[in-house]
């Protein structure tokens, strides 16, 4: 059967293979190499070795931006899960009307990240101008707004992995729990969590990827500013390469960066998790 | 039940729908906001519209007339959809070539996709949108190519751990019975893979729809923008910016999304959670 297959390698691999090659295997080479040259087109690239690196860790606001997403990221993660699994653990008590508010708490999520951040923007500098503020006069207004939008977009999505991973828990588990007389704490932090383990680190990745990796939030609601203070990673590196003339260079070795760092938190955070799971 | 226990269920009831109200009044403020007059809007954004405030549909007319926003329908239509198409066509068939032939080659496939889905968008950013200005990709009609280059990590993903669950037993018989493999592929293995195409879609049109950066560096901008592009831009530009015009285009790009949440939403709640739990 492999061999018959194997004849029409160019009907099934051919098309998603070129599209690969175009939208991702030669344009993350050529940014790999572009991060160690000089440019301002491809075609002009002079190899400068390690001075972009260098140059990027000198650009304050990238060192900044840095502290900036790498503290959202963390205190996003903590919010949306912990709300997200309260939610979860309400919405599966069969109330009434558990139905309704599911769809409303999932629905922020199929919404763009522009469109969220014009929301949002109109409602804080409504609240704020209450009190002659405004949301692009203050970095910590912005973080916490950004904190805020997040939250409300990412809570639903994470909501439903809960759910879904809820539902798989056996009844007689529980059950086994309640006749050994567990109080209810006891269920949640010896069986449910533990049970639970696999959505968590789901969830926990989604979220702590997506926290660093933000960029139409951040752009719409505060552009980074004041003055950079609330620029996130994804966005400075943007700034980077379009508003900086000379600096695409720069631009990219950040990239370079932000993709190891990204890669090496998400698998520093699967490892983390991973090894609390429990077999079933 | 006992009377308390109902009692603490009917509390609970209550205490989720002022809470769901609170959820969806960010929406409702933008309505409410899209029928005033754009001087009023930055003024008083939590009060209903008086007599003297009250503007009608006069902003929805701007959003059409002055931003084109119809336009950027059709160009997002236009994206999505064909992206989302050539996506579930040809990655689930180079899915199932992957899983089903065993080769050094296929197996680097299916490592190089996994490995692309952690890659954030910025790192490629420059060199994508440089690559793809070469090959003349900049029309909603050859973005697709873009689309199913970048998403195809994930979509193969997803169709690769699928297929592994499918007894390869049906498609011996039907090679046997004399299907070529074309032939098994889409009479016999595509119908199966019906759930995994949904939950695929799904997840690449939210993706898409929504996407701002990507169409924005690679569409030819004079021609064409999107709906994330239009309203972006209407911020964005110098000159006055017209508050009545963004509420009723944000409106515009809210309302579509969500009638059809509310018509596919148990596909859509069941593909993000198949998604979660193979990703």
């Amino acid at each position: 059967m492999e061999k018959a297959i194997k004849r029409y390698f160019p009907l099934f691999i051919i098309p998603t293979l070129a599209a690969f090659l175009i939208g991702f295997i030669i344009p993350f080479i050529m940014g790999v190499w572009l991060s160690f040259c000089e440019f301002t087109t491809v075609q002009d690239a002079t190899f400068v070795g390690f001075k972009n690196y260098l140059l990027a860790f000198a650009d304050e606001t990238f060192v900044h931006a840095l502290g900036f997403t790498a503290l959202f990221a963390v205190v996003s993660l903590v919010l949306i899960n912990v709300l997200a699994f309260m939610l979860a653990m309400a919405l599966t008590k069969k109330l009434a009307g558990t139905n309704i508010f599911r769809t409303i708490f999932f629905m922020p999520n199929l919404i763009g990240g522009i469109v969220l951040g014009y929301i949002w923007q109109l409602i804080f500098n409504g609240i704020l101008s209450q009190f002659d503020l405004a949301l692009n006069l203050n970095a910590k207004f912005g973080f916490w707004g950004t904190v805020i939008l997040v939250c409300w977009q990412q809570i639903g999505y994470m909501m439903i992995i809960y759910i879904a991973g809820l539902q798989t828990i056996p009844t007689d588990v529980m059950e086994a729990a309640n006749i050994d007389g567990a109080s209810g704490r006891q269920r949640l932090f010896r069986v449910t969590l533990p049970m639970m383990m696999p959505s968590i680190t789901i969830c926990t990745f989604l979220s702590i990827t997506n926290g660093f990796k933000l960029f139409d939030q951040n752009l719409s609601l505060t552009g980074g500013e004041p003055a950079h203070a609330t620029e996130m990673l994804a966005l400075n590196i943007f700034n980077t390469f379009y508003s900086r003339v000379g600096f695409e260079g720069v631009g990219q070795a950040k990239a370079v960066l932000f993709f190891l760092l990204v890669v090496g938190i998400g698998l520093l955070q699967l490892r983390l998790t991973r090894s609390k799971e429990v077999q079933q | 039940m006992s009377k308390t226990k109902k009692a603490g269920r009917a509390m609970g009831s209550v205490l989720l729908a002022i809470l769901s109200i609170i959820y969806a009044s960010p929406i409702f403020i933008i309505l409410m906001n899209s029928f005033k007059k754009k001087t009023y809007i930055n003024l008083e954004p939590f009060v209903f519209p008086t007599a003297k405030t009250w503007a009608g549909l006069e902003n929805y007319q701007t959003g059409f007339d002055k931003y084109n926003f119809l336009s950027g329908v059709s160009t997002s239509v236009i994206i999505t959809i064909g992206s989302v198409v050539a996506i579930l066509l040809f990655c689930s068939m180079f899915a199932w070539y992957i899983t089903r032939v065993h080769t050094r080659f296929t197996k680097f496939m299916y490592l190089l996709c996994v490995f692309s889905m952690v890659v954030p968008f910025q790192m490629v950013m420059f060199t994508l949108s440089k690559t793809a200005d070469t090959l003349k990709l900049n029309t909603p009609f050859t973005i697709p190519i873009v689309y199913l280059g970048f998403g195809a990590g994930l979509a193969v993903f997803m169709f690769c751990g699928f297929i592994k669950g499918v007894p390869i037993e049906v498609e011996e018989a039907a090679m046997i019975d004399g299907c070529s493999p074309p032939r098994t592929f889409f009479s016999v293995v595509l119908p199966i893979m019906q759930p995994t195409y949904i939950s695929v879609g799904i997840l690449q049109t939210m993706w898409i729809w929504n996407d701002f950066l990507l169409p924005y560096l690679v569409l030819d901008q004079k021609r064409y923008r999107t709906i994330p592009m239009i309203i972006q831009m209407m911020k964005g530009s110098y000159g006055r910016v017209d508050m009545g015009a963004i509420m009723a285009c944000l409106i515009l790009a809210v309302i579509p999304v969500i009638v059809f949440y509310l018509f596919s939403q148990k596909y859509i709640i069941e593909g993000v959670a198949a998604g979660a739990v193979k990703g």
